[in-house]
C-alpha cells in the first residue's frame, strides 16, 4: 500500500518536474520574445550583425531553403511509397533493399548530412553556398520520413478500394489516383508535417550547404541564411544579440505551429470533402 | 502479376525514384570515404587514439578528447531521460486523469518538435548561468547532459507510450480481475510487456544524442580536453565538425570527414540494435 | 476471344445500349437455363503460401444459370470466386493449380488482360463497397476507365443500370450526393449496377445479401432472379433457403480432414436439396451438420 502511494507520488512529481522545466522554456522565450516581436521585425533587413533591424530576409531564405527541400522531396518520396505499398509484393527483394536503406538514412545523423551537401551539392555539383544546395541537402534528410508516413498512410486505405476497382477491370494506376490517393490525403499531409517541421527546425545540415549570408537573396544561387542558423549566430558569434535571437526563436516556434495548424485544417478539409461531395 | 501498359509504364517510373532514393544513404558513405581518404590513406586508425592531441594540421589526430565527451554526454542524458520519459508515459496512461493526460501528451509533442538550436539557445543563455554560479564558467559537460535529457525525453516518452498502448487490454483487465494494485499491475504486466518497444525507443533516443550538433555545441565550451568531471567544458565530435569545417582544408577537412564516419557508425549501430530488438517484438 | 490476349481495351459497346441494358421481367420460378457450359473448372487446387484452401475442385458453370455454392465458413468459397476473374492475383503467395476456361479461354494463362477479363467477369462483394465517390462517379468512374468518355452516353448508361437495380426512383433527385450516404441494401444494389453498366457476361456475387436487413436482402433477391438468362450468376450464400429459392444448379463444400476445402457435390439445385447423393450434403441441407 505504502509502495503503491510512493510510487503514485513519483510519477506525479516527475510528471510535474517535466511540465515544469518545459512550460519555464517556452515562458521564458515567449516572455524574452515578444517585446521585440513587431511586424517591423518581420520584414525589416538586419543591422549590426543582427543586433537590431529585423528578420524579413532570413525569413525569405528560410521559406525558399524549405520549397526547394519540399518540391524535391514531395515526388520523390511519393514516388517511392507508391512503389513500395502499390507495386511490390510485401517480401520482394527490391522492396526489402530499398527500405533497408531508408531505415539507414533516417539515422544518419544531421552534421553527417551537412558534410555530404557540402561535399556533393556544394563542391562536386559546383553550387556552392546557396539555397539549392541547402535545400537538396534537407530533401535528402527527410525523404524517409515523408516515404515512412506515406507508405503507412497508403497501407491504411481501405483494401477493399483495391479488390472493388480491381473486380471492376479499372488499372492500378486508375484505382491509385481516384481512390488510394484520396483516401491517403489525411495522411499524406501529416507526414509532409512532420518533415517541415523537421526541415524548418534544422541548423546543423545547413551551416555547411546554404551559408551564413543575411541578405536578401536574389535566385536559388545565392547563399541564404536560414531562421536556426541565425539564432545560432547571434547566441553564439554576436555579443548582445540575445534579444534577437529570442524573438527570432519565437518567430520559429510561431512558424512551426502555424504550419502544422494549416496542414491539420487542410487535411480535415480534404476529408470533409471526400466524404460529402466529391 | 499482369499489368496493364499505363501500370507498367508508371512502375518503371516509380522504380527509378525509389532506386534514386534508395542510393542516397550509399551516396553518403561514398562521398564520406572519398573525401577522408587522404587521411584514411596515410593514417593508421590507432593514431586517432594515440596521437598526443588534436592539430590535424600537424599532423596529429587524437580524437579521444571529442569521443569520451560525445559518449558521456549521451550517457548521462541516457540515464536521465530513460526514467522521466518512461514515468511520462506512466503519467499518461495510467495516473492522470483523461483530460490532464491529453494536454501532457500535447504538451510532450510540441516539445518533440521544437528546434535543436532553441533548446541550446535556451541551455546557454538561462541554464548555463545558473550552473555557473555553482562552478564557472557554467558551459560544461553537465549543461550539456541537461539540455540533451531535455531533447531526447520527448522521444522516449512517446515511445514508451506508443509501446504501452500496444500491450492487449486483455492482459491489463486480466491482471486487474486477479486484484493485482495499480503498481503491480504497471511493474508485474504492462512494463514487461512494453519492454522491447521502450528500450528500442531508448535507443533511437541514444542515437538522437549522439548525432546532436547544434544544442550541445551551444551550451558545452567547446575546449578540447578529457573532462575531469562534469563541471568541465568539453567538445563533441559533432560540435568539433560544426566548428572547424568553416576553415578546415586539406587533411584537416579530411580528417573531419573522418570523424563524421565514426558518427555514422555509431549511430548505426544503435540503430540496427533498436531494429532487431522492435522486429523481434513484432514476431512475439 | 483471342483479343482477350492481345492488349487492347475494348470500347465498351454503344451500338445496342439500348437493349443490353434493359433486363427481362421478373422471372418467377427456376428454368431459363441452357446447360451448355461458360466456365469450366479441372481439378483446381489454391495454397495461400504453404496452407492448402481448396483442393481438387471439378465443375462446370453453365450459362444463363444461376449457380449457388453453399457450404460452411472457411471452406474456400470465396477463394473459388476469386480465382475465376484472378482477383487471385492480388493476394500474395497464393498458389493455383489445376485448369480453368472461361469459353474457349485458358483463365491461368499469363498474358491474360485481366482487364479486360474482369470487365467480362464482375464480382460483387459480401460488404458493398461503394467508392468514397457520388452516386454518378461511382458508376462512371469504370466506365471512363474503359474509354467510355461521351456525357451523354455516360448519363443513359447510368439511368439505365440504376432503373435496372430499382435504384433509379429513389435516386435520381440525388445523383451528385455521396454513395457513403446510401442505406446498406441501396450500397449493395449500386454496386450491382456499377458491375452491369460494363455488360458482363458473368457476376460473381460474394453472400451478397448477407451484411444487409431482411428487406433489402429480399430486394437483392429478387433483382437476382431478375438476372437469370440474361447473364451467368455465380453466388456464394450461407442462406439455404435463398440458395434453394434462386438457383439452378448447387454446389457443396466442405472442409476435408480439417484442411483444405473441397467439393462434396454439384448438381442440379433441386436434386442438391431433394435427393443429394452424399450423406454429408443430406446431412448440411437437412441442417444437422456445419
Amino acid at each position: 500500500m505504502v509502495k503503491n502511494a510512493l510510487t503514485t507520488l513519483l510519477i506525479w512529481l516527475t510528471a510535474i518536474l517535466v511540465s515544469g522545466v518545459f512550460v519555464w522554456l517556452l515562458a521564458d522565450i515567449i516572455i524574452h520574445g515578444l517585446p521585440k516581436l513587431s511586424w517591423s521585425f518581420l520584414v525589416e533587413t538586419p543591422k549590426n550583425a543582427g543586433r537590431s533591424g529585423g528578420i524579413g530576409p532570413i525569413i525569405v531564405s528560410t521559406l525558399l531553403i524549405l520549397g526547394v527541400a519540399m518540391v524535391t522531396a514531395i515526388p520523390l518520396s511519393l514516388a517511392t511509397a507508391v512503389l513500395l505499398s502499390e507495386f511490390t509484393r510485401h517480401d520482394s527483394v527490391f522492396g526489402r533493399l530499398v527500405r533497408r536503406s531508408l531505415d539507414v538514412l533516417a539515422g544518419v545523423p544531421s552534421i553527417v548530412f551537412g558534410l555530404f551537401g557540402n561535399a556533393v551539392f556544394c563542391i562536386y555539383l559546383g553550387l556552392g553556398f546557396s539555397i539549392l544546395s541547402g535545400g537538396l541537402t534537407l530533401a535528402c534528410m527527410v525523404l524517409p520520413l515523408l516515404i515512412r508516413t506515406a507508405e503507412e498512410g497508403l497501407q491504411a486505405a481501405p483494401n477493399e478500394y483495391r479488390l472493388a476497382s480491381a473486380a471492376l477491370g479499372m488499372s492500378r494506376s486508375a484505382t491509385l489516383v481516384h481512390l488510394l490517393l484520396p483516401a491517403a490525403t489525411p495522411a499524406l499531409v501529416a507526414g509532409l508535417m512532420l518533415g517541415v517541421g523537421r526541415a524548418i527546425a534544422e541548423t546543423a545540415a545547413l551551416i555547411f550547404t546554404s551559408g551564413y549570408v543575411d541578405r536578401m537573396p536574389d535566385s536559388l544561387f545565392d547563399s541564404g541564411r536560414a531562421l536556426s542558423v541565425h539564432i545560432y549566430d547571434l547566441s553564439m558569434n554576436v555579443a548582445g544579440g540575445d534579444a534577437s535571437a529570442y524573438s527570432s526563436a519565437l518567430v520559429l516556434i510561431l512558424l512551426l505551429l502555424m504550419i502544422n495548424s494549416i496542414a491539420l485544417s487542410l487535411a480535415n478539409q480534404w476529408l470533409h470533402r471526400s466524404v460529402v461531395t466529391a | 502479376m499482369f499489368l496493364s501498359r499505363t501500370d507498367r509504364q508508371l512502375a518503371a517510373l516509380l522504380q527509378g525514384c525509389a532506386l534514386l532514393a534508395a542510393t542516397i544513404v550509399l551516396l553518403i558513405l561514398l562521398f564520406l570515404i572519398k573525401e577522408s581518404w587522404p587521411v584514411l590513406q596515410h593514417v593508421a586508425l590507432t593514431r586517432f587514439v594515440i596521437d598526443a592531441s588534436w592539430h590535424p594540421v600537424q599532423g596529429l589526430y587524437q580524437l579521444t578528447p571529442m569521443l569520451s565527451a560525445t559518449l558521456y554526454s549521451t550517457l548521462g542524458a541516457v540515464v536521465l531521460a530513460t526514467p522521466l520519459g518512461i514515468a511520462s508515459a506512466l503519467f499518461s496512461r495510467y495516473f492522470a486523469p483523461p483530460f490532464i493526460a491529453g494536454c501532457y501528451r500535447r504538451l510532450i509533442e510540441l516539445l518533440a518538435g521544437i528546434p535543436s538550436v532553441v533548446y541550446g539557445f535556451w541551455g546557454l543563455i538561462t541554464l548555463a548561468p545558473l550552473i555557473g554560479r555553482l562552478h564557472p564558467p557554467g558551459v560544461s559537460l553537465l549543461t550539456g547532459i541537461l539540455v540533451l535529457t531535455l531533447m531526447i525525453l520527448p522521444t522516449v516518452a512517446l515511445t514508451a507510450d506508443a509501446a504501452l498502448a500496444a500491450v492487449p487490454l486483455a492482459y491489463v483487465r486480466g491482471a486487474a480481475a486477479l486484484g493485482l494494485s495499480r503498481w503491480g499491475l504497471i511493474s508485474g504486466v504492462a512494463l514487461p510487456a512494453a519492454r522491447s518497444g521502450i528500450i528500442a525507443g531508448t535507443l533511437l533516443a541514444a542515437g538522437r544524442a549522439i548525432g546532436e550538433t547544434m544544442a550541445v555545441l551551444m551550451v558545452v565550451g567547446n575546449v578540447v580536453q578529457q573532462p575531469q568531471s562534469l563541471l568541465d567544458s568539453v567538445r563533441t565530435l559533432t560540435a568539433n565538425i560544426a566548428l572547424e569545417m568553416a576553415y578546415a582544408t586539406g587533411v584537416h577537412r579530411a580528417a573531419l570527414f573522418v570523424s563524421g564516419l565514426a558518427l555514422m557508425v555509431m549511430v548505426l549501430v544503435l540503430v540496427s540494435t533498436a531494429e532487431l530488438l522492435s522486429r523481434k517484438r513484432h514476431y512475439g | 476471344m483471342s483479343h482477350f490476349i492481345n492488349n487492347k481495351s475494348e470500347q465498351v459497346d454503344k451500338s445496342n445500349t439500348d437493349d443490353a441494358y434493359t433486363l427481362g421481367p421478373l422471372q418467377v420460378g427456376l428454368p431459363c437455363c441452357m446447360p451448355e457450359p461458360l466456365i469450366r473448372v479441372d481439378n483446381l487446387s489454391l495454397h495461400y503460401g504453404l496452407k492448402p484452401a481448396l483442393e481438387d475442385v471439378s465443375l462446370d458453370i453453365y450459362k444463363g444459370c444461376i449457380t449457388a455454392l453453399i457450404g460452411p465458413s472457411g471452406c474456400g468459397k470465396t477463394s473459388f470466386l476469386s480465382v475465376l476473374n484472378r482477383l487471385t492475383d492480388l493476394i500474395p503467395d497464393c498458389r493455383i493449380s489445376g485448369n480453368v476456361h472461361y469459353d474457349t479461354m485458358d483463365l491461368r494463362h499469363p498474358a491474360l488482360d485481366v482487364q479486360r477479363l474482369r470487365r467480362d467477369i464482375g464480382m460483387i462483394f459480401q460488404k458493398p463497397v461503394p467508392f468514397p465517390l457520388s452516386i454518378r462517379r461511382n458508376i462512371e468512374l469504370p466506365l471512363r476507365e474503359h474509354g467510355m468518355s461521351k456525357q451523354a452516353g455516360l448519363n443513359d448508361v447510368v439511368q439505365q443500370v440504376l432503373q435496372d437495380v430499382g435504384l433509379w426512383e429513389e435516386v435520381k433527385n440525388r445523383l451528385e450526393s455521396p454513395a457513403l450516404a446510401l442505406s446498406g441494401g441501396q450500397q449493395q444494389r449500386l454496386c450491382i449496377a456499377r458491375a452491369l453498366a460494363l455488360q458482363p457476361k458473368v457476376l460473381l456475387m460474394d453472400e451478397p445479401c448477407s451484411a444487409l436487413d431482411p428487406i433489402s436482402s429480399g430486394v437483392v433477391e429478387d433483382l437476382i432472379q431478375r438476372l437469370r438468362g440474361k447473364y451467368t450468376v455465380v453466388i456464394v450464400t450461407h442462406n439455404l433457403a435463398q440458395a434453394r429459392r434462386i438457383a439452378n444448379y448447387a454446389g457443396f463444400f466442405w472442409i476435408k480432414d480439417q484442411r483444405a476445402g473441397c467439393l462434396i457435390e454439384f448438381g442440379q439445385c433441386k436434386q442438391i436439396f431433394e435427393a443429394p447423393v452424399h450423406e454429408l450434403t443430406a446431412a448440411y441441407v437437412n441442417g444437422s451438420r456445419g
